[in-house]
């Protein structure tokens, strides 16, 4: 930033920051970090409170999650300028031990990434040995108290791992980031709802009708609440939102996220036969396309401050 | 290699010295350490002259590299801002009328303020970032693994990563010279003690002791008293071990007025989330329900409330024929 604009006093003192040039690959990780623990959430809540006949929505959910967490964790390695080192967010490299700051947002993150992946992997694991596709030995982890305490702790994890990302930028003295107290919140909805939709995609076909008619209420009711929480962050810091969010993140924000990943898809989930069978797999890739869009803008659009 | 500069004394407005003796060595410190009470530097604007000595001292001790040398077109600043390569950054703001005819030059040598609450030190995920004997934070490089956190987290835009040990770096406050009884590399080169290294304690007293000074001369002279201290008390995070005397609002010299630790917003954001969590799951447990007592109320309408049941066994059992 030129810094003789800053004599005159910024919206802010989050502007005398400087950017941590967090870039694509953390972008990528917030969206899949969203889908994969909105995912799971949504997975876990069906396992526990739901019937048999939900079950094959789950065991998709489930391994949607995996996957997610898989790829996207690596991103977060590889983002990183000495990647090599990244076991010291583990373990303690001067008196050994594990390493945990429960002030560090990041350190938190790590941990909910071990346990999600721990909880996640034994439900996906014993979700495919429940249908013969891996030892059958796994299935315990998804039957009678321990599935129950894997179905909570994939509840726990997910919705750790969807709202955490927002917490890490609300931990710095970014403009936008540090200047809100809900970004958290907002990455959490819309983590479930893209990972509702990221099941509706891949399981429309195969899961119960009950089932992915429940997906899509639970998927319009965090769009919806999305919509809310944005309005507030926009109310709430005005005189910041107007500087970072302006020109092309504005317009970003008010079609690719508003428009078309929020409203577009309350809308088709509301008249579901608007483009006959494509419609629940188009609400779904509205969806997705609208989070991955938020994240783009509330990442880069602070950055390019 | 740097010729090590000997410790110096701490020169007051009133010109009483104050000697800084580098002490016999505790359990704390080692032998002709200074002893282990904080330490920092009071730097006083006003009689800053933008020599940048102190930017080349500090390259120099540090062994960091050269810029690439290129005219920024801002005043006679060419470093811009601090960061891992430029632990000093002096500070040229022009304030002139547009003619010109009247004005003045604000000169500002620009450090890490080794916080005593710090931000990055909150936030760093490895440990990397330290407090020292000294009070002072300084980043081990052996630990950094470049995750940028501390960048974002600082409010005075101090941090960044080095390209060279592509870790995140900042001002040490000289913590090897300190562990040698030495004032660091900056202030020892300072011509005209705009920079002031020794104990907090003196150089407070110091400082108050100078914007007095300048304030009574502002006074004699009919001009408004606008010498201050920035970020000697402890009212911005807990207060900055690298404090300044001004004589502009903190934004003129890229200072924020107020600053926030990174971790002082994260219980209500947490909050949020938990909260939002659990009305979502509320929110699927009634649609759950919802779900089953329509099924009930259904099969009850059609009058064949056992068959429903028996239908929607049977349609488990097609799931699970698919499986």
């Amino acid at each position: 930033m030129d810094g003789l604009l800053l004599q005159v006093a910024p919206p802010s003192p989050t502007f005398f920051s400087l950017s941590p040039e967090w870039g694509w690959y953390i972008v990528v990780y917030f969206f899949l970090g969203g889908i994969a623990g909105g995912a799971a959430f949504l997975s876990g809540l069906l396992d526990l409170l739901g019937e048999r006949l939900d079950r094959r929505m789950t065991r998709i959910g489930y391994l949607i999650a995996l996957a997610a967490i898989i790829v996207g964790g690596p991103l977060l390695i590889i983002d990183l300028t000495r990647p090599e080192r990244f076991w010291h967010m583990f373990w303690r490299s001067d008196v050994g031990g594990p390493m945990f700051k429960v002030y560090s947002p990041l350190s938190i993150g790590v941990w909910i990434i071990v346990g999600f992946v721990l909880f996640v992997g034994l439900a996906a694991l014993a979700s495919l040995a429940d249908v013969g596709r891996f030892p059958r030995w796994f299935a315990r982890f998804g039957e009678g108290v321990p599935g129950k305490i894997v179905a909570i702790g994939c509840i726990l994890t997910g919705s750790a791992l969807a709202g955490y990302t927002g917490l890490v930028l609300t931990g710095t003295n970014r403009p936008l980031w540090g200047d809100t107290i809900w970004i958290t919140l907002l990455f959490l909805l819309s983590g479930i709802s893209a990972g509702g939709a990221a099941m509706i995609l891949f399981g429309w076909r195969r899961g119960h009708p009950g089932t992915v008619h429940w997906l899509e209420e639970m998927e319009g009711y965090s769009s919806a609440l999305e919509l809310i929480v944005l309005a507030i962050i926009a109310a709430t810091i005005w005189s910041v939102v107007r500087v970072v969010w302006g020109g092309v993140w504005g317009a970003i924000l008010l079609f690719g996220v508003i428009v078309f990943g929020i409203l577009a898809p309350i809308y088709l989930h509301w008249r579901p036969g608007a483009f006959g069978r494509a419609t629940v797999p188009l609400a779904a890739v509205l969806v997705l396309l609208g989070s991955f869009l938020l994240r783009t803008m509330v990442i880069l659009s602070s950055e390019a401050v | 290699m740097a010729i090590p500069m000997q410790a110096t004394p701490v020169a007051t407005p009133t010109g009483a010295a104050q000697p800084i003796e580098p002490a016999a060595g505790s359990a704390l410190t080692p032998p002709g350490a200074f002893d282990a009470v904080p330490m920092g530097f009071f730097t006083d604007t006003t009689v800053c002259i933008g020599c940048k000595a102190c930017e080349v001292a500090c390259k120099n001790w540090n062994g960091l590299p050269a810029d690439v040398v290129a005219l920024s077109g801002n005043s006679y600043d060419n470093t811009l801002h601090l960061n891992g390569e430029n632990w000093r950054h002096v500070q040229f703001i022009e304030q002139f009328s547009d003619d010109r005819a009247d004005g003045r030059w604000l000169m500002m040598s620009d450090v890490c303020k080794h916080c005593v609450h710090a931000g990055c030190l909150e936030v760093c995920p490895t440990g990397a970032i330290i407090r020292t004997e000294y009070d002072t934070v300084v980043i081990q490089a052996d630990v950094c693994n470049g995750c940028r956190d501390c960048i974002a987290a600082c409010p005075f835009g101090v941090i960044e990563i080095n390209p060279v040990s592509k870790t995140a770096m900042k001002c040490t406050l000289c913590y090897d010279r300190l562990q040698s009884g030495l004032q660091p590399a900056c202030s020892a080169a300072c011509p005209t003690a705009s920079i002031r290294f020794g104990t907090i304690q003196e150089l407070q007293e110091a400082a108050t002791a100078r914007v007095e000074q300048l304030n009574a001369q502002a006074r004699d002279a009919g001009r408004p008293e606008d010498a201050y201290l920035y970020g000697a008390d402890d009212s911005l995070l807990g207060g900055l071990n690298s404090f300044y005397l001004l004589v502009d609002r903190p934004e003129v010299y890229h200072l924020p007025a107020t600053a926030k630790l990174p971790s002082q917003d994260l219980p209500a954001a947490s909050a949020l989330g938990v909260g939002g969590a659990i009305g979502l799951a509320a929110l699927g447990a009634v649609s759950f329900r919802k779900r089953r007592m329509d099924s009930f109320a259904e099969a009850a309408r059609d009058g064949r409330g056992e068959e429903g049941g028996r239908g929607e066994d049977r349609g488990e059992e097609a799931m699970g024929e698919e499986r």
